[in-house]
């Protein structure tokens, strides 16, 4: 019989972004009414509880998809069941442990990782143990391997890597030197969520060559190409998040040449991939293609965006604003987690084929996802726009008075953001429920 | 892998595995280790670089200011040139602030404000907290308002030394 951990991963994935949108909900109240739960649970405790839970989200997902794809999809037999084993509970007991620390308040960590740095030590274990099963188990077995092992690989790898990169601030050496230090821990950061995209966008190009059949898209030398550009920009292109550091202006400029151009990468892959999509195939995972389509016009969306600001001249007006916000809650909500909801609902697809994806839950759930999205991020543009013209422009005022001011964006995000919830319940509850039923079984 | 990865690809067993590989599996791994190298390069420069433009180090007690930050979740709401939350003002160069200053930081840490908690802070707390924030504030500028922004989309940002 076959191991049910990999549904274990999704479904604490799923319990995980539950978690997550309740306390990012919680606290965009707080811009509100900042006297909401503040003596219980203020904004600066409910931040991580939110982060780190979304963060979850998407890497159990990525996680517990890869592993099922291996077992279920490519029948591929486990180098070690025992360290996939070891893998899900190291994960399932940190994060239970990061959950206390923070419940309990030992936070000695920074912005991402607020628990304490020794937390870290069972999170990269798990990763490590993840690489050798990952490695091993395709080392012999598969041959000319497609672009998405190469990218599952990759965001292993760096995974490790970045994560240690994000502490090595508790070396004096580096926390001595501030600007260095602030240096470090955004590379680290950027290069962070490069990683994650390894893992996701490996897992789209897997679903998308999947449903259609076709295993060549995943070989091609254009999807090589793109891949390296990715790895590049994982490797070189974080240092848009500190073009206004007093750091060096290569380091800048090495940034400006680089960064961004993961989206275009996967904005020409799913583009190539849906103007070939044979009709037929859509009929076997209807929802599991429209979710992948939602993230097409999320990448576009994003792209110019991202495109935009990683202009100096521009980045100069929207760093520090809410504009960034938009930007990351528009790639980890619009990109990542559509991606991930395809991927889970193929995963549905091939444990239940009589499953039904199109039920009225996931489709109105995700065009009320699209369309509260769509006005979340809009409102958080505007909130960015308005600092902006605040910092550099009107000049005139406190910061307080500008908050004050802005009540009316946060009223908006904070609405847009309860039907984004409403929804994300909507399209996770079936789905869960499903996997629920199939790890009982 | 069984062994360490520089170290296994000098077995004869992994040579000839290597051999086996599809020419474009080969390809790419040479790519790979091009870009690692360079990437290796590069993390050594930025790890090890003394040529920042902004050279100022942190005391004994701005690291426990430091410790005191990150602690009490300070980033959650607060940026330092322009990194962290948005619920609170970026704090970079509050300490030079000609209307604020550590008086009206101290004030601050007292009291809490509508969305900041009382963070209950003995005074050797708050002293670290505003030397953290003084050493900070040598370090450069931000926001930068004497940047100038080139036709070309760069910006020539303003360092602390310059002046």
């Amino acid at each position: 019989m076959k191991t049910k951990l990999p549904l274990y991963f999704l479904a604490f994935a799923l319990i995980s972004l539950l978690l997550g949108i309740t306390f990012g909900l919680c606290a965009s109240l707080q811009y509100v009414f900042p006297e909401f739960l503040k003596e219980y649970i203020p904004f600066s405790k409910l931040r991580p509880f939110h982060v780190t839970s979304v963060i979850s989200w998407i890497i159990l997902s990525a996680t517990g998809s890869i592993y099922f794809f291996l077992v279920y999809v490519e029948r591929l037999k486990l180098y070690s069941d025992r360290l996939l084993k070891a893998h899900f509970w190291i994960f399932a007991l940190t994060g239970l442990a990061i959950y206390i620390s923070y419940l309990v308040g030992y936070t000695e960590g920074r912005e991402y990782f607020a628990f304490g740095p020794v937390i870290m030590i069972p999170i990269l274990l798990g990763w490590v143990l993840f690489g050798i099963n990952y490695f091993k188990t395709l080392r012999k077995a598969v041959s000319g391997w497609p672009v998405y092992y190469w990218m599952w690989g990759t965001g292993i790898v760096f995974m490790i890597y970045h994560l240690t990169e994000a502490h090595v601030w508790v070396f004096e050496y580096f926390r001595e030197n501030f600007i260095r230090d602030m240096s470090v821990q955004w590379k680290s950061y950027g290069s962070f969520t490069g990683s994650w995209n390894m893992l996701v966008y490996g897992i789209s190009i897997y679903v998308m060559s999947k449903i259609k059949g076709d295993q060549k898209m995943a070989k091609s030398k254009t999807v090589f190409f793109f891949y390296f550009l990715g790895l590049t920009n994982l490797m070189f292109g974080w240092a848009h998040h500190t073009y206004f550091l007093p750091i060096q202006p290569w380091i800048r400029y090495v940034a400006y040449a680089v960064s961004m151009t993961e989206w275009i990468v996967l904005a020409s892959i799913i583009y190539n991939w849906k103007r070939s999509l044979p009709k037929v195939k859509l009929e076997n995972h209807p929802m599991a293609t429209r979710f992948m389509m939602s993230a097409d016009v999320w990448i576009l969306l994003n792209l110019i965006l991202a495109i935009l600001f990683s202009i100096p001249a521009i980045n100069f007006f929207t760093h520090g604003t809410h504009i960034t916000v938009a930007h990351s809650m528009g790639t980890t909500i619009g990109i990542n987690t559509t991606i991930l909801f395809s991927a889970l609902l193929f995963i549905l697809g091939k444990l239940n084929p009589t499953f039904n994806t199109n039920q009225f839950s996931l489709r109105r759930g995700l065009q009320l996802f699209n369309i509260t999205l769509f006005f979340f991020w809009c409102s958080l543009l505007t909130a960015g726009i308005k600092k902006s013209y605040w910092m550099y422009f009107s000049k005139k005022g406190l910061f307080s008075e500008m908050q004050d001011a802005m009540m009316t964006v946060y009223i908006l995000i904070f609405v847009f953001g309860t039907g984004l919830v409403i929804a994300l319940c909507m399209i996770s509850f079936p789905i869960l429920k499903e996997f629920l039923r199939k790890i009982k079984r | 892998m069984s062994y360490l990865e520089f170290g296994y690809f000098s077995t004869f067993k992994a040579r000839l595995q290597l051999l086996k590989m599809p020419t474009d599996t080969k390809k790419y791994i040479v790519i790979i280790a091009i870009l690692i190298a360079l990437f290796l390069v590069y993390n050594y420069i930025i790890y090890t670089n003394e040529g920042y433009t902004a050279k100022v180090e942190l005391s004994p007690m701005a690291m426990e200011g430091q410790l005191l930050w990150q602690k009490n979740n300070c980033w959650s709401c607060h940026q330092l040139y322009g990194l962290g939350g948005y619920l609170g003002p970026d704090l970079t160069n509050v300490y030079s602030h000609p209307d604020k200053g550590p008086v009206y930081i101290n004030a601050f840490l007292n009291s809490g404000v509508k969305t900041m908690p009382q963070f209950h802070f003995n005074e050797s707390e708050k002293e670290a907290i505003i030397e953290y924030l003084r050493i900070i504030d040598k370090t450069g500028y931000y926001p930068i308002f004497d940047a100038s922004i080139e036709p070309s989309g760069w910006v020539n940002i303003k360092y602390k030394y310059e002046d």
